[in-house]
């Protein structure tokens, strides 16, 4: 994925902007005027064909970033009224996902296509390919005749001169679940019952039309109020921005929070917890079992898998006993998590522990926004020092490694990994639901929504390389999860 | 010749805006001209607190020129112009 386009650009730009209107003395004004701001009178128009659809789709953008979703604004509504309502809103709105009708290109629908490098030949091997009798010859040049088309590109693979191509709807192409389509008038539309909320659409937009409903207003608030705001950073936050975690974490207290947990923290008690439910599993002779800390993975089994939940761990996510341990401890905070991904969304509105969910471009804006320097932070240590494997749950692998490092019987376990929900991998997955058992004879599937793992979540700041490296580095100096045996 | 020195802003705005990329300077430069060009990060260099803030962000400086919303591709087309210059 590329974190660093133009797209991306714009959209950490409203959010700093947002940012700077809270704390402004006047926040509904300038929350308002954030699109002339940004495209002031006679500037230019860099994307669209005017400047007063720029601003248009710049207020969309911002009406995403004060929590709302685009598809209900009625074009009336001035964005002073969207940030007083985003001041006053006790819970944030569910869905975390909108689509801006108006930066929504509406694509060509998806399809098989002849170009005109079609040459006319006279061996035709489009036409004789295929199987369903879709093309025709008009003019001297092949035509698909759309209704009897099933789109098994032979043609494609056919034609000498590669003149048949597949049109894609990016959105469409990215979305494991089919659950954003084109409507009748050529606009995406998500439908919420099969969403997983993986994200995945976000990042294969070329338009950028697909946001996040931010709950940054909601946690600003509460610490304008002076709430004790506790920040769980998720462990792929390592790398994420400069300097060291323990930088990272007095310029989050200086950013307003009261204090900071790593939620790898979590991550040590699920992987301990996990290990041994792993081990009664086998004993009463269960073939497999998968992993159950991903949340986009938790919603695929909720809406299109319930097959599979029997084979599924039923231990907590780390995010749950981090939040668990937080509020035991102090009672009266709000919660915030910290990662990179948009179906944690979802598990925050279901657990009442989490009371709000922000993700690493949000962190990133709020830093720019107060002029928050990293690198000049003093380092601050955690109370308690997190573990090799908890840190790095975010790298594909790291999961399954925790269990078996976690395990007392460590050769027992013969880990695998989904590394990626795609179509190809939820077929795998539903075929182990199906024979109860895992072909290639492993018994413990990690199961990770985002290929690579959190640290190529959707809402990641650095480039998965540079980030992996100084992750690593970070994971290879803590202690480990258990005294290795001797 | 005199030396062309690339200062790559490491602070937080260029960061957050995009600035990891740039990362692969330090090891494109060297590769690629040498000694003729030094190429350093540098903690934030202050650009985004003049003109454009962070909506130009990031920031690097190629000896006095400032390329905004800097690529690599950028910066290395800046050293290209500055050498070309220089002869």
């Amino acid at each position: 994925m590329n974190n660093n386009s133009q797209a991306i650009h714009l959209k950490k730009e409203i959010l700093i902007r947002l940012v700077k209107a809270f704390f402004s003395e006047n926040f509904p004004q300038n929350a308002r005027l954030i699109p002339y701001d940004m495209r002031p009178k006679g500037s230019e128009v860099p994307y669209r064909c005017c400047i007063y659809k720029e601003r248009a789709i710049l207020k969309d953008r911002c009406i995403a970033g004060l929590g709302f979703a685009i598809e209900e604004d009625d074009e009336t509504r001035l964005l002073s009224d969207y940030a007083q309502k985003a001041l006053e809103r006790e819970i944030p709105q569910n869905d975390p996902l909108t689509v801006l009708d108006a930066a929504c290109k509406g694509c060509v629908p998806s399809r098989v296509y002849v170009t005109n490098l079609c040459q006319g030949c006279v061996a035709r091997p489009c036409q004789s390919t295929c199987k369903f009798g879709a093309i025709s010859i008009v003019d001297g040049k092949s035509v698909i005749d759309g209704t009897k088309c099933k789109n098994c590109k032979m043609c494609i693979s056919a034609c000498p001169y590669n003149a048949i191509v597949k049109l894609v709807v990016p959105c469409e192409d990215a979305c494991p679940v089919g659950a954003i389509a084109k409507d009748e008038n050529g606009h995406a539309k998500i439908d919420f019952d099969i969403c997983i909320n993986c994200g995945k659409c976000i990042d294969a937009c070329p338009f950028a039309a697909v946001h996040e409903k931010s709950q940054i207003i909601d946690i600003l608030r509460r610490i304008k109020e002076g709430k004790k705001v506790i920040a769980m950073i998720a462990p792929s936050i390592v790398g994420q921005f400069p300097g060291s975690i323990y930088q990272l974490k007095s310029a989050i207290k200086k950013a307003g929070f009261y204090d900071v947990y790593e939620v790898a923290q979590g991550a040590d008690i699920t992987s301990l917890n996990e290990a041994k439910e792993f081990a009664e599993r086998m004993e009463r002779g269960e073939k497999f079992m998968t992993t159950s800390c991903c949340a986009g993975y938790n919603q695929l089994i909720k809406k299109h898998m319930p097959e599979i939940k029997p084979y599924v761990s039923t231990t907590k996510t780390p995010l749950f006993y981090t939040a668990e341990l937080v509020k035991n401890k102090v009672p009266d905070s709000i919660t915030v998590f910290v990662s990179p991904c948009v179906a944690k969304r979802t598990e925050g509105m279901e657990n009442p522990n989490i009371d709000f969910v922000m993700n690493y471009e949000e962190l990133g804006a709020l830093f720019v926004g107060r002029k928050i320097e990293i690198l000049s932070c003093e380092e601050e240590k955690f109370d308690k020092e997190s573990s090799k494997q908890g840190r790095n749950f975010g790298v594909t692998g790291g999961v399954a490694k925790a269990v078996q490092d976690a395990s007392d019987k460590q050769d027992s376990i013969k880990p695998c990994i989904i590394s990626g929900l795609n179509k190809d991998s939820i077929k795998q997955l539903k075929k182990m639901a199906k024979d109860g058992c895992n072909s290639d004879g492993c018994n413990l599937v990690e199961v990770m929504c985002c290929e690579g793992g959190c640290v190529r979540g959707n809402a990641t700041i650095n480039n998965s390389r540079s980030a992996y490296k100084v992750l690593n580095e970070f994971v290879e100096n803590s202690p480990e999860i258990k005294e290795p045996k001797k | 010749m005199k030396e062309i020195n690339v200062n790559v802003c490491l602070g937080t705005t260029c960061f957050v805006m995009g600035g990891t990329n740039l990362n692969e300077l330090l090891e494109i430069v060297p590769k690629k001209y040498g000694d003729k060009v030094k190429v350093s990060g540098s903690p934030c260099l202050g650009l985004c607190s003049i003109n454009w803030e962070y909506s130009k962000a990031p920031y690097v400086k190629v000896n006095n020129e400032v390329v905004a919303e800097a690529t690599v591709e950028k910066v290395l087309n800046e050293i290209e112009r500055q050498m070309t210059n220089e002869q």
